[in-house]
């Protein structure tokens, strides 16, 4: 084996390694200090939970994960039409972007429980928290790539004659696509935290409510669980959009 | 080898009209403090067709004004613009232009973005690909054709520009400092290679520069600008032989061209 192969392997396994050992050591220190159960349970006694309650946890995990990728989904919907009329419209930005500031800066987590008021206990609210969550960072990131476009390139879309239509989609939506992603990138790790939040406030499922009821039974090593598999969840999402955007920007800006 | 009659379906052009004349052209740009910069004129400049014109002049002169004006991308705030015996009010499919920086799409390869003119212009598909490969294969980016543009030197990306400019067979060749971004050695080597190309295609052309030996290398006329507002302050024939090439850098007459020029553009700088 050459010198730079064992190095790369130390390298792919540094990774998983720091984990197996920060468990191992969580394990170690429970057993030792004797940590009661409700307050912070082992790894092991987390995984037995997790295996036990694993049809609980199989549900819930789809109701959160299904909020999160539709609410994300209709966001993206909602702001990318507003993103293009804010950037090619100077009368609808000036009435747009106070209004959408605005609202940016009322605090969902706020707003959580008016929104179940207003739309009850099915799971629209809890997507309807997402959508407000995502939306932003979708909308300010795609308005910033509609205007990207360097003068070179306008100057040349304009030295051929080139329709308002055609200089759209041949240029202003490639400039714009690497800043898309980046805005979807942020938008799909708050989306799991706004579902969450939601589920907080008012549910009858989700990872968020088995969160709140296994703390409130001292069930620990079950919100513990699910809290492993929230985590799970959010990078599972977030490498998926970037799975997606190696797909489709496939050159270097 | 490719016959460079294939890409030329512009016929003989009447010497009478020129490709270019304008008539006491200014250009001032509004400042954001409210004054004005007068950037060029009045300026009058003739360009026949078939004629290669350089023009020279020191940074911030408005040569680059001068060359946006006659693509079209700028209206002048006086004077007269005519191009082709019409009116010159806008950019035309009849003028392709070499911008300073390649301006390569980085999202689509090499030979998409030669065929842009064809898509925005809407030309016939086939005919516009083979007229790309074409191009492509004289100017030696053929098995490039395929690779994106970030696979390419600066030389390379300069070429490809230079047929994405030819695609829709222009009639004016406008150069904006073409070889500005490109190390010494490769600008000189584009340079040549440029003069060839221009001379088996035969077009009007208009090259934008401060290097004057590229100026005299490639020009029948040097138009030498003064500073801002810029205006043409001599009109130099460039009596050299054609076909131009790296022999010609070595001639006695290259040297008194070029100190000739240096002298005006030197001696009005002290003045």
């Amino acid at each position: 084996m050459t010198v730079s192969s064992s190095s790369s392997l130390i390298n792919r396994a540094a990774t998983p390694l720091i984990y197996l050992v920060l468990l191992a050591a969580w394990e170690m220190l429970a057993d030792t200090l004797k940590v009661p159960t409700w307050i912070l349970p082992a790894p092991s006694t987390i995984f037995a939970a997790a295996i036990k309650w694993a049809p609980e946890l199989v549900h819930n995990s789809w109701v959160t994960l299904r909020e999160t990728v539709v609410g994300f989904l209709l966001a993206i919907m909602l702001s990318l039409p507003l993103a293009i009329l804010i950037s090619l419209n100077s009368l609808a930005r000036k009435l747009l972007y106070p209004v959408i500031l605005g609202l940016q800066s009322v605090p969902k987590v706020a707003v959580a429980p008016l929104i179940i008021l207003w739309f009850g206990l099915s799971e629209w609210p809890k997507i309807i928290v997402v959508v407000l969550v995502c939306f932003f960072p979708i909308l300010i990131n795609m308005v910033a790539g509609l205007e990207a476009v360097p003068n070179s390139m306008l100057d040349l879309m304009r030295s051929l004659g080139a329709s308002p239509h055609t200089m759209f989609r041949r240029l202003r939506v490639p400039v714009a696509l690497p800043h898309f992603f980046t805005g979807c990138k942020v938008a799909i790790t708050f989306a799991v935290i706004g579902a969450v939040i939601s589920e907080f406030v008012a549910a009858q499922d989700g990872l968020g409510y088995l969160i709140l009821i296994s703390t409130a039974q001292s069930q620990t090593p079950l919100a513990f669980a699910a809290i492993a598999l929230l985590t799970v969840l959010s990078i599972a999402l977030f490498h998926g959009v970037e799975f997606i955007e190696r797909r489709v920007v496939d050159w270097t800006p | 080898m490719i016959e460079a009659t294939d890409l030329c379906s512009v016929p003989t052009q009447s010497a009478a009209i020129p490709a270019i004349d304008l008539k006491g052209v200014t250009k001032t740009y509004a400042r954001q403090d409210g004054g004005a910069v007068h950037a060029l004129g009045p300026v009058d400049l003739r360009i026949e067709s078939g004629s290669f014109v350089s023009v020279v002049g020191p940074s911030g002169c408005g040569k680059s004004t001068l060359l946006r004006l006659v693509a079209g991308l700028e209206m002048p705030n006086e004077g007269i613009m005519v191009r082709y015996g019409a009116p010159l009010d806008g950019p035309s499919h009849e003028v392709g232009i070499v911008f300073q920086e390649h301006v390569l799409f980085p999202w689509t390869t090499v030979l998409e973005n030669v065929l842009l003119p064809a898509d925005v212009l809407s030309l016939p598909k086939a005919a516009s690909r083979e007229r790309a490969m074409r191009l492509l294969e004289m100017t030696g980016l053929k098995d490039f054709a395929n690779l994106r543009p970030q696979m390419l030197s600066g030389g390379m990306k300069q070429r490809a520009a230079f047929c994405r400019a030819m695609l829709s067979d222009p009639r004016l060749l406008l150069l904006d400092e073409p070889f500005g971004a490109l190390d010494a050695l490769t600008r000189e080597e584009m340079s040549l290679e440029l003069s060839g190309l221009w001379q088996e295609l035969g077009r009007t052309a208009l090259l934008i520069t401060h290097d004057i030996e590229e100026a005299i290398l490639l020009g029948d006329r040097v138009l030498v600008m003064s500073e801002r507002p810029g205006t043409i302050r001599i009109d130099i024939a460039v009596d050299l032989p054609r076909p131009r090439n790296a022999e010609t850098v070595k001639l006695p007459r290259f040297h008194e061209i070029k100190n000739h020029i240096r002298d005006i553009i030197f001696i009005r700088a002290q003045a």
